[in-house]
């Protein structure tokens, strides 16, 4: 894990034993959108707003742009005011009294009184919203509100920015369309920022690395691909909803590869260090399979046979569901070209066999 | 008409209110923000004027201003005059009466802002203090005005507590409801339904003002 803070960037160890359990590590470079992602309850919105200064943290530090904001050993707690942090809440927390304008002037309070409407009016017309300035919160819509939070997150000149399901409230379209704005934001500004989120879609789609949350532990943090790819866990995978995971046990290595012994079968997977007898999860990723019908002569890649169970055709794409025929409940699904490009689809009961090398098989302990 | 006994009321009811308005903030805020041992005693106590019967609290506050008492004494010794029948003594009594008056509409205002949006105060850089004027204060004032109009508009029409503990002395404790009851014993009936009709009246445009105010906060704050 790079070491954030000596650049400017967020360096943050949060460690308590109750009463929400935390032992979170987080390290965002400077201009890095990172990406906290777990399950509701996991601790996503605890560790933000330990970050912002409205939660405090039983032990641990965190430093930012070089300045440590908490350092429970030192004593040292910044409050909120004092912690040059940015932050946009889920629901937006817009001042309901006050126009778009001064909402956003409100958090210029470092700035001179008389450059105050100037600079709000600025902040707005950059996310888009210069005709709505003087519009009370209530008569925008959930888009313009978020754009509005933004502005006021933004408006402090914030050394760290804060993100809490900021399109949770939001229908697709704006969603998207926000989603596509925040990904233009994140390449401008050169500050950490931190989006918590627990749809790992949003996150795949915006953040450069992720970390991932489970029960107030961090699990682990790399590329949304790195860990789609290779999740430290089974923990790990069942919290980024990982297709085709299965539990087996390791029955040895040989020939440089890992043998488990999976449901009566042998899968063979790439090289792992584990003890022969370690109950291991594993993966495959759904590119790697490929589909046969019947049956397939003797290869060196995994060949597990069974039948076709839901064939599902969607725009550009065509997911199919398999069942194992020695273990019904062991599912695979993976993905195949749509109708009119490449093979034919195959239906739902057909007999079939699918296969997959033992490089594309993924190893991993059951928890970190 | 005793313009004496309504200029008399006028003034109880805007010192009363007046000095509640800001101890009702106070209290308000806390009870609807904080969590300490006893809060539900404390509310308890707050509201009981408004189950306890007037003579009740009434007799309670005369024994609890009389010279006997330790409160009448010291009163008693450092000005001079007697707490009971005296205006003082009638303000003081005031003031307990209407605690819930006052605290429970502010209590509902603040508890009624979200706590993010204090939140959303302090990560934008206003210090406790601003965020309370700029934020809390602004949010929570339909309740503050519907503090102020409620006690004001109870203090003009307080009966039972302001015979106790006043006894109805003309210029000094003798308020307006006083007046009307006097007039009506005395089978003066125009006089009791001239006072009277003005009491109603001003009960009325005090309610209609408070619902009108904040309905139109209401709506414009969504």
């Amino acid at each position: 894990m790079p070491e954030a803070d000596g650049i400017g960037g967020l360096s943050a160890h949060l460690v308590q034993s109750g009463p929400i359990p935390l032992d979170a590590r987080l390290s965002v470079p400077r201009g890095e959108l990172h990406a906290l992602i777990g399950p509701s309850g996991s601790g996503k919105t605890t560790i933000l707003r330990a970050l912002a200064g409205l939660y405090r943290p039983r032990d641990g530090r965190i430093i930012c742009a070089g300045e440590t904001w908490f350092a429970a050993q030192g004593g040292i707690d910044l409050p909120p005011q004092r912690r040059r942090v940015g932050l946009v809440f889920q629901h937006y927390a817009l001042f309901p009294h006050l126009s778009a304008e001064n909402n956003v002037a409100a958090a210029l309070g470092h700035v001179p009184r008389g450059e105050r409407a100037a600079k709000a009016r600025a902040l707005l017309a950059q996310m888009g919203l210069a005709d709505l300035a003087a519009r009370l919160p209530a008569t925008l819509s959930g888009g313009e509100q978020q754009r509005v939070a933004l502005a006021r997150a933004l408006a402090r000149s914030p050394a760290l920015l804060l993100l809490d399901e900021p399109f949770a409230a939001l229908d697709a379209r704006t969603r998207r369309h926000l989603r596509q704005e925040l990904a233009y934001l994140g390449q401008r500004v050169t500050i950490p920022i931190v989006l918590v989120t627990h749809d790992l879609e949003e996150a795949a789609a915006l953040a450069g690395r992720m970390t991932v949350l489970a029960g107030g532990r961090t699990l682990q943090s790399g590329a949304p691909a790195a860990i789609m790819a290779r999740p430290a866990s089974l923990e790990v995978a069942k919290v980024v909803d990982l297709q085709n995971l299965f539990e087996g046990r390791i029955a040895g290595n040989e020939a440089g590869e890992t043998v488990i012994a999976w449901r009566g079968a042998t899968i063979r997977a790439a090289p792992a260090a584990f003890p022969p007898g370690s109950a291991v999860a594993w993966t495959v990723a759904p590119a790697s399979i490929t589909l046969h019908a019947g049956k397939i002569a003797e290869t060196s890649a995994n060949v597990v046979s069974g039948r076709i169970g839901e064939v599902a055709v969607l725009p550009g794409i065509a997911r199919i569901v398999f069942r194992a025929d020695d273990a019904p409940d062991a599912v695979f699904v993976f993905p195949r070209p749509p109708p009119g490009i490449g093979p034919d689809l195959p239906r739902p009961g057909d007999a079939a066999t699918i296969a997959f090398a033992a490089e594309a098989v993924h190893v991993m302990p059951l928890t970190a | 008409m005793d313009w004496i006994a309504f200029s008399l009321s006028l003034r109880l009811a805007m010192a009363t209110a007046a000095i509640l308005l800001p101890l009702g903030i106070l209290a308000g805020r806390a009870l609807a923000w904080s969590r300490f041992p006893g809060k539900g005693l404390a509310q308890s106590f707050l509201a009981l004027p408004l189950v306890l019967p007037p003579s009740v609290l009434g007799y309670y506050l005369l024994v609890a201003f009389g010279s006997a008492s330790p409160l009448g004494a010291i009163w008693q010794k450092f000005t001079g005059h007697p707490l009971v029948f005296s205006f003082s003594g009638l303000l003081l009594a005031s003031f307990l009466v209407n605690l819930p008056f006052a605290v429970q509409p502010i209590e509902r205002a603040f508890a009624a802002i979200a706590p993010d949006i204090r939140e959303a105060a302090f990560v934008s850089g206003l210090s406790r203090w601003a965020s309370f004027w700029r934020i809390e204060l602004p949010l929570a004032w339909p309740g503050l005005l519907a503090a102020f109009v409620l006690t004001f508009a109870h203090t003009m029409g307080e009966f039972g507590v302001v015979l106790m503990v006043g006894g109805g002395i003309p210029g000094e404790t003798r308020t307006i409801a006083i007046a009307i009851y006097d007039r009506a014993q005395t089978l003066d009936g125009s006089g009791a339904g001239t006072m009277s009709l003005l009491l109603l009246a001003f009960a009325l445009v005090a309610l209609g003002l408070v619902q009108g105010l904040t309905g139109r906060i209401g709506r414009r704050y969504g």
